[in-house]
């Protein structure tokens, strides 16, 4: 095996070990909801390429008021979905749109676009 | 009481504001759209454009004048590359920045999608060819230097024009929510200062005083306060006949005027509506998911980085073991492998057929609740019938009239019928409504006696007239010549036979039975056609339920089962281990229809029924109930095509673009291929999906 081949090879082996530690090893730190006077606990979610934030953090039993604000012309992120309780959401872009639910049990939950390719995690503590 | 009255206005107006908003977002989407498709195909035209002059000039030597002009390693071939690399970049720059956005975007989500592969495969590509156009001497031989700045840009425009025919066939997996929409009035024409004034229907408050002339479309839901007409209620309530309605009255909006001019209160407007209430019902399950999806979720949260994973290692393969030029190939291969990796089929294949099939259904009057319905109703086995008012019309009537010699049909019914009006038995009122309907006018009775148990005992037009049972028959004895046998033949037919003496003389006998709908028993034909084992379930005795089951051709009836037990005979069904549906017709069915795996609500639009079933059938017919099996059949099996289609795709797409034909029969896949093959897919998805909307009940 001459040099360039082991340069190669050893650059290939380092950027698959980045990307395993980029996308799937590295843990996101949540956003905890704030609880508004209305009893609601509120968090304004950016849709933009992705959910920002894409980890919220909200206690169980509490009723959840998520805005989203849709940034983007992409059809991709057109809806957003929140399978475990049973609710979608139509989302025009840049208007506000609220999607309220009832976190019962604690968990975590995954909201995502219809086709999963934005995803977000809903942490109920 | 001025600022009271303001203070509510303001209140409704901003009710009205939201179905404004809502009808407008909607109209906003589809110009989104529209302006997308449009931005999209620009960039389609711009990048094919300079694709195609990329192309030829990056093989020269494959055509015979350019051959002479640019031989390889020219100069003026330099000068050409050099201006296509610059070209190419403006390709990036315009038809494809989205990518590259979207990519960043992604990356920092720690994401990767469609846009990371596409920005990574043509990025490299025209990296690559920079780097040979200016720095040859860092490559060991000639060969190397090629550029490949064709790759990025007609892998950009095509998947440019992927995505524009995704959006418009995308577009096309709605339109039933567009119909639905489409449904509801534009305008009213309301009271306002004792004026008639014409008025968007968005603006329509709760209370206002709304005019309806013939042939119009009722704009709200409300109640008649002036006239009466005829109202055609087909496209909510699923009743085919136009229905009379008179003052206190309810009426739907998008329904249609008949016959007279009427006014009525509004007392729904805006998303309140029963209409709005359905459109949001469609929407809510063509959002929803369907539970086998689950594995896609599972896979493509892996996909993507799995995909550059893949070419890191199909580069470093060919790099190392590959035949020469192997930077070239390593190239090749790596480039080839990030564009032809699909994410998008995979993701669209279930959303896409769902919208379609539930979409279906609704322009079918079928409101099916979400994903998870869908997929239970194509795998059901048994289905139970309720008997009343889904098998039946659920209404008795008047069925056979038999009269005994002395006595003519005319005077019997026309003397029953008179003291029937007295009654408030529920017989009686069909025996009042056949006499009726076979044009006789009945008088009033002028002593009316009920014998409880038995029936009645009465007087009319000076004559005396017993009507009830063989009890009452025999307690006044009565001869019944006979009649005995045609009443226990009438009863073995699941009707309610009543004897009718006149004068202490046997009249006759009326029949009143709850009649079979005119198509269930073809429509129970179907469902056993299609493999289902078909249960009736009734609450009346077993005489009536297996004389009915009869006629429609139902074997296996449970009879006398008390409405609380509804619900336990369906469990029971579904301990043989079975999956069960449960069909009825209101509200009396609600936990049996919560039992079954599917709960079917038959002939109502209304939001009770909705709330308390799966699927809910706006016509009382039970061909609704075949065609909702037939299109959950159909849209399930449609996802089950998208899925092994997107699946299969990947599987089969991913090695070859790795190479491995390669060792065998030496073919490797060009990234060109790979971007014709990777736009193909995903518009093969969404057009197999909307190949659904010609589903036709068979």
């Amino acid at each position: 095996m001459t040099w360039d081949k082991i340069v190669v090879d050893i650059a290939g082996l380092g950027l698959i070990g980045f990307i395993v530690w980029f996308f799937w090893l590295v843990k996101t730190k949540g956003v905890k909801a704030v609880l508004t006077s209305a009893g609601y606990q509120e968090q304004m979610v950016l849709v933009k390429g992705g959910y920002t934030p894409d980890v919220i953090v909200v206690e169980h039993g509490k009723p959840v008021r998520l805005n989203f604000v849709r940034q983007e012309s992409v059809v991709c992120s057109e809806m957003v979905l929140f399978p475990a309780f049973n609710k979608s959401a139509r989302l025009p872009e840049g208007e506000t749109v609220p999607v309220e639910f009832m976190p019962k049990e604690p968990g975590e939950y995954e909201f995502a676009c219809q086709m999963g390719m934005f995803k977000g995690k809903l942490i109920v503590e | 009481m001025k600022s009271a009255l303001e203070e509510g206005t303001t209140i409704e107006s901003v009710v009205g504001n939201k179905a404004v908003s809502r009808q407008v977002s909607t109209d906003r989407e589809a110009e989104a759209r529209e302006r997308e498709y449009r931005s999209l195909m620009r960039k389609w035209w711009f990048g094919a454009a300079v694709g195609t002059f990329t192309m030829i000039m990056s093989y020269p030597w494959l055509f015979p004048v350019l051959r002479d002009w640019f031989p390889r390693e020219s100069h003026s071939l330099w000068y050409v590359w050099a201006g296509m690399g610059i070209a190419a970049l403006a390709v990036i720059g315009y038809s494809g920045w989205h990518f590259f956005t979207g990519a960043w975007q992604a990356l920092k989500h720690r994401s990767a999608n469609m846009h990371t592969l596409i920005a990574l495969g043509t990025g490299v590509a025209w990296i690559y060819s920079t780097v040979a156009l200016l720095f040859p001497q860092i490559f060991p031989s000639g060969v190397l230097t090629d550029v490949y700045y064709d790759v990025t840009v007609v892998v950009i425009a095509l998947v440019d024009l992927g995505l524009a025919m995704e959006l418009k066939a995308k577009g096309r997996t709605s339109e039933a929510i567009k119909k639905l929409i489409g449904l509801q009035a534009k305008t009213a024409r309301v009271v306002r200062d004792g004026k008639e004034i014409d008025i968007p229907v968005e603006e329509v408050l709760v209370g206002d005083i709304v005019v309806v002339r013939p042939g119009e479309k009722i704009p709200v839901d409300g109640e008649i306060v002036e006239g009466s007409s005829a109202v055609d209620e087909s496209m909510v309530t699923g009743e085919s006949l136009p229905v009379e309605k008179k003052v206190a009255d309810e009426v739907i909006g998008a329904t249609i005027n008949k016959t007279g001019a009427f006014k009525f209160r509004a007392t729904k407007v805006g998303k309140d509506t029963a209409l709005a209430n359905i459109i949001r019902m469609v929407q809510d399950a063509q959002g929803s998911k369907v539970p086998v999806q689950r594995i896609v979720d599972v896979v493509s949260g892996y996909f993507t980085p799995s995909v550059a994973i893949l070419a890191i290692v199909g580069f470093m393969v060919w790099y190392t073991f590959g035949p020469e030029p192997r930077l070239a190939f390593a190239l090749i291969v790596a480039v080839t492998t990030l564009i032809i990796a699909c994410p998008c089929a995979l993701g669209m294949a279930t959303p896409m057929s769902l919208t379609t099939g539930v979409g279906l259904g609704a322009l079918n009057g079928i409101l099916i609740r979400g994903g998870e319905a869908l997929q239970t109703a194509q795998a059901l086995e048994t289905i139970i019938l309720d008997k009343t008012g889904t098998i039946t019309h659920g209404k008795p009537v008047l069925t056979d009239v038999v009269v005994s010699r002395e006595f003519d049909e005319g005077t019997m019914l026309r003397l029953a019928g008179g003291v029937e009006k007295s009654s408030e038995h529920p017989l009686a009122a069909a025996i009042v409504e056949g006499a009726i309907n076979r044009g006789l006018t009945l008088s009033d009775a002028e002593s009316f006696n009920a014998v409880p148990g038995h029936g009645i005992e009465s007087r009319i037009e000076g004559r005396v007239l017993l009507l009830g049972n063989l009890k009452l028959m025999h307690d006044r004895k009565i001869p019944l010549d006979g009649l005995e046998v045609t009443a226990a033949k009438l009863a073995d037919d699941g009707k309610t036979p009543m004897y009718v003496a006149i004068d202490g003389k046997p009249a006759g006998i009326v029949a009143v039975a709850d009649t079979v709908k005119d198509d269930s028993r073809q429509a129970i034909q179907s469902l056993k056609a299609m493999g289902l084992e078909v249960v009736m379930m009734t609450g009346d005795n077993e005489r009536t339920g297996k004389a009915i089951g009869r006629q429609v051709g139902i074997e296996r009836v449970l009879a006398e089962v008390l409405p609380q037990d509804k619900a336990f005979n369906v469990q029971k069904l579904q301990l043989e281990g079975k999956k069960v549906a449960m069909v009825g017709d209101g509200i009396n069915d609600a936990p049996a229809l919560a039992q079954a795996d599917v709960g079917f609500a038959i002939g109502t639009g209304t939001d009770v029924a909705i709330a308390a079933s799966d699927i809910t059938l706006i016509k009382g017919s039970l061909r609704g109930v075949v065609m909702a099996i037939q299109i959950s059949r159909a849209t399930m099996g449609n996802v089950y095509q998208n899925l092994f289609g997107a699946f299969i795709y990947n599987v089969l797409g991913l090695p070859v673009a790795l190479g491995i034909l390669y060792p065998f029969f030496g073919i490797l896949l060009s990234p060109l291929l790979a971007a014709v093959a990777m736009s193909f897919s995903s518009v093969t998805v969404i057009a197999n999906a909307n190949r659904l909307k010609r589903w036709r009940t068979s």
